[in-house]
C-alpha cells in the first residue's frame, strides 16, 4: 500500500501492566472506603454533627486570617530582607543574614513559645541614661498586645526569613540586561525594582510561595504555643475533649483545612496566569480604546511554560 | 556652544580588581557626528560605551558628554561623586541600544516606550503615546504596538528598542552592538533604521561588526585591541589603508 496524506489508522498499542496496576489499586481503595464507612471507630454520625458546628466555622474563620495576616506581613518583611541582602550596603546585608540565621535556624514552635513567654520576659522596660539614675518611663511592651496578634507575628517573623529567601530568588532570576535597560533609559533605583524586576520576578517567586501559604494555614495549628487557641486545630481538640471524642472532630478538621487549601489553590492559579503574561502562551490584546487600530498580534510563539522555572544564575556580561 | 563635543574622553582607564579593562582610552565625538568602535571581542569596546553612561564607572581621566562630567562633579581641582539620582539625569538624555534586545517582556510595545517618558520624565500619557507612536511610524512597526516582544523576531524588538531609546529625545544614542544577535537576514532592517538615523542628525557611538555600515554611514572609526586604540581615523581611509599590523589582521578576517 502506498503511503498517502491520509491519517494513520492503527491498533493501538496495550498497556496490560498499567491496566492490572490501576485495577488493584482501585479494589484496595474501595476495601479501604467500605471498611472505613462501616468502622465504629470513625463516629461518622458525629463528624455529620460537628462539621457545621458554628465553633468550628468560626475557627476555620480565624486560622485563615492567621495565615494570610502573616502572610501578607512576612513577604513585605520577606522583600526588605531580600531587598536588604542584595544591596550594596554592608550592615544591611548582614543585618539580613542573622535575621535568617537567626529564624530560620531555629523550629518555628520554639520562636511562638518564646513569643508567649515575651510578656514575662519584658515584663517593664526602663528607658533611661545606661549608667546613671536617669530614667525617663517605664513600659510594659508586650501587656497591651493581643495573643492573636502575638501569633500573628510570631508566624511572620518566621515565614519571612524563607520568604526573604524566595524573593531573592526570584530577583535573581531577571536578567541583569533589564535592570540595565532601565537604568540606561534614567528610571531610579526605585523605578528599576518596581516597574522592571520585580514585576518579572512574581513569576518565579509566586509559585513557592503558593506553597508557603499553604504550609502556613497548617503551621496556624502550632499557634497553642503562645496560648492562642481559638483557631481550627486547637477549637477542635477542645471540643473532642469535651464529647470524649478524638478520631471524628480530627477529621472535621482536616476536611476543613482541605476546603480552605482547595481556594488557595485556585487563587495561586489565577495569581500565575496573570503574571506570566508576555512569557507563557498569550491572552487576547485587550481593547484600548484611544490606541488606532492595529493589527492583533496573537501568533502564540512565547517561551513556553515558565511557572517553575529553575532560577538561573545571575548574569553579568562585560568583554 | 556648539563647540564643545558631544563626547569627550580624555585618558580614560578601568580596572576590574587588578585586570586593566580599558588602558588611556582618549575619544572626541563632535555633534551630529557617528562615531564607529570596532575590534576583537575582549579588546573593551562595550565597556567603553558603557562608561559613556555611567553603567561603569571609570577609574581614571575624565569623561564628559555635552560638556558635564558624567558621574562627577568638579569643584576646583576635587571631584565629587554624583548622588544616583543626579546620575539618572543625566543617563535620560543618553539613549543605549544593547546586543540582547532588553525589552521589558511583560510590557506591550507601546508600554515598553512610554514607560521611561511618563515615569522619568513626567510626560503626560497621551503625549507619550502619540510620541511612540510617530516613533514605531519611524521604524515600521507601528501595527506591534499592542504585541510582546516575545512575539517580535529579533529584527522587531531590536527595533522597538530603538524607538523606546529615542522616546527620551536623547543627545546621544549609544548602540552597543546592536545585530551581533540577529539572524543575518534581520540584520538589514535593523541597520537601515540606523541609517536614517544617522541622516536626520543624531549623534551616535557604535559598537559593531557591521565593517559596511561603519564604511557607509561613519564619520570617524576607532579599532580597539586589549583596552588602548590601536588606530583612528576616517573609516574608508582606515579601513582601505590599515597602518597598524595588528588592524590589518583583523580586518583580513573580518572582511
Amino acid at each position: 500500500m502506498d503511503p498517502t496524506t491520509e491519517p494513520i489508522k492503527a491498533v493501538k498499542l496495550r498497556h496490560p501492566v498499567r491496566t492490572a496496576f490501576a485495577v488493584v489499586i482501585l479494589l484496595l481503595v474501595v476495601l479501604f472506603v467500605w471498611d472505613a464507612a462501616t468502622r465504629d471507630a470513625y463516629q461518622w454520625p458525629l463528624v455529620g454533627q460537628y462539621l457545621f458546628d458554628r465553633r468550628i466555622s468560626q475557627a476555620a474563620v480565624v486560622t485563615l486570617a492567621l495565615t494570610i495576616l502573616s502572610m501578607i506581613l512576612a513577604i513585605v518583611m520577606g522583600l526588605v530582607l531580600a531587598v536588604m541582602r542584595l544591596s550594596d550596603n554592608p550592615v544591611l546585608k548582614v543585618v539580613s543574614w542573622v535575621y535568617l540565621w537567626i529564624f530560620r535556624g531555629t523550629p518555628v514552635y520554639v520562636q511562638l513559645v518564646f513569643w508567649g513567654l515575651l510578656g514575662t520576659i519584658y515584663r517593664s522596660v526602663t528607658v533611661g541614661i545606661p549608667f546613671t539614675s536617669v530614667e525617663f518611663f517605664t513600659i510594659s511592651p508586650f501587656s497591651a498586645i493581643d495573643l492573636f496578634w502575638l501569633a500573628v507575628l510570631g508566624l511572620a517573623f518566621n515565614e519571612a526569613a524563607y520568604m526573604a529567601e524566595i524573593v531573592r530568588g526570584g530577583i535573581l532570576s531577571v536578567p541583569r540586561g533589564q535592570d540595565e535597560a532601565a537604568r540606561a533609559l534614567g528610571m531610579s533605583w526605585r523605578q528599576t525594582m518596581l516597574r522592571v524586576v520585580v514585576p518579572q520576578s512574581m513569576r518565579v517567586i509566586i509559585p513557592p510561595t503558593g506553597n508557603e501559604v499553604i504550609s502556613m494555614l497548617k503551621t496556624t495549628s502550632l499557634v497553642t504555643a503562645l496560648g492562642f487557641s481559638l483557631e481550627l486545630y486547637a477549637r477542635t481538640r477542645a471540643i473532642s475533649a469535651q464529647i470524649y471524642a478524638t478520631v471524628p472532630l480530627l477529621i472535621v478538621a482536616s476536611i476543613w483545612y482541605l476546603l480552605v487549601t482547595s481556594i488557595l489553590m485556585v487563587g495561586q492559579h489565577y495569581l500565575e496566569k496573570y503574571y506570566g503574561r508576555g512569557v507563557a502562551p498569550q491572552r487576547e490584546p485587550e481593547d484600548d480604546p484611544e490606541l488606532p487600530e492595529t493589527e492583533t498580534a496573537t501568533e502564540t510563539t512565547g517561551i513556553a511554560g515558565g511557572n517553575a522555572e529553575a532560577v538561573p544564575p545571575p548574569k553579568r556580561e562585560h568583554q | 556652544m556648539t563647540d564643545v563635543p558631544m563626547v569627550h574622553a580624555d585618558h580614560i582607564v578601568k580596572r576590574y580588581g587588578s585586570h586593566e579593562v580599558l588602558k588611556d582610552i582618549s575619544v572626541t565625538v563632535n555633534r551630529g557626528e557617528v562615531a564607529c568602535l570596532i575590534g576583537p571581542s575582549g579588546s573593551g569596546k562595550s565597556t567603553f560605551l558603557r562608561c559613556i553612561n555611567h553603567l561603569e564607572s571609570i577609574n581614571g581621566g575624565r569623561l564628559s558628554v555635552d560638556g558635564d562630567l558624567m558621574g562627577y562633579r568638579q569643584r576646583g581641582d576635587k571631584l565629587y561623586e554624583m548622588s544616583p539620582s543626579e546620575v539618572s539625569r543625566q543617563r535620560a538624555d543618553i539613549g543605549m541600544v544593547f546586543q540582547s534586545f532588553n525589552l521589558f517582556p511583560h510590557m506591550t510595545v507601546l508600554e515598553n516606550i512610554i514607560e521611561a517618558p511618563t515615569r522619568v520624565k513626567g510626560v503626560k500619557k497621551a503625549t507619550a503615546v502619540a510620541t511612540a507612536f510617530e516613533l514605531l511610524d519611524r521604524v515600521g512597526l507601528a501595527h506591534k504596538a499592542k504585541a510582546y516582544p516575545a512575539h517580535l523576531s529579533g529584527g522587531q524588538q531590536q527595533r522597538v528598542a530603538i524607538a523606546r531609546a529615542l522616546a527620551m529625545s536623547p543627545k546621544l544614542m549609544l548602540f552597543d552592538e546592536p545585530t551581533s544577535a540577529l539572524d543575518p537576514e534581520l540584520v538589514g532592517e535593523v541597520l537601515d533604521v540606523m541609517k536614517g538615523l544617522a541622516q536626520s542628525g543624531m549623534t551616535m557611538i557604535v559598537v559593531t561588526h557591521e565593517i559596511g555600515f561603519a564604511r557607509e554611514v561613519g564619520d570617524s572609526l576607532f579599532f580597539m585591541d586589549g583596552g588602548v586604540i590601536v588606530e583612528s581615523g576616517d573609516p574608508r581611509e582606515v579601513l582601505t589603508n590599515p597602518k597598524h599590523p595588528r588592524t590589518q589582521s583583523f580586518l583580513s578576517k573580518v572582511l
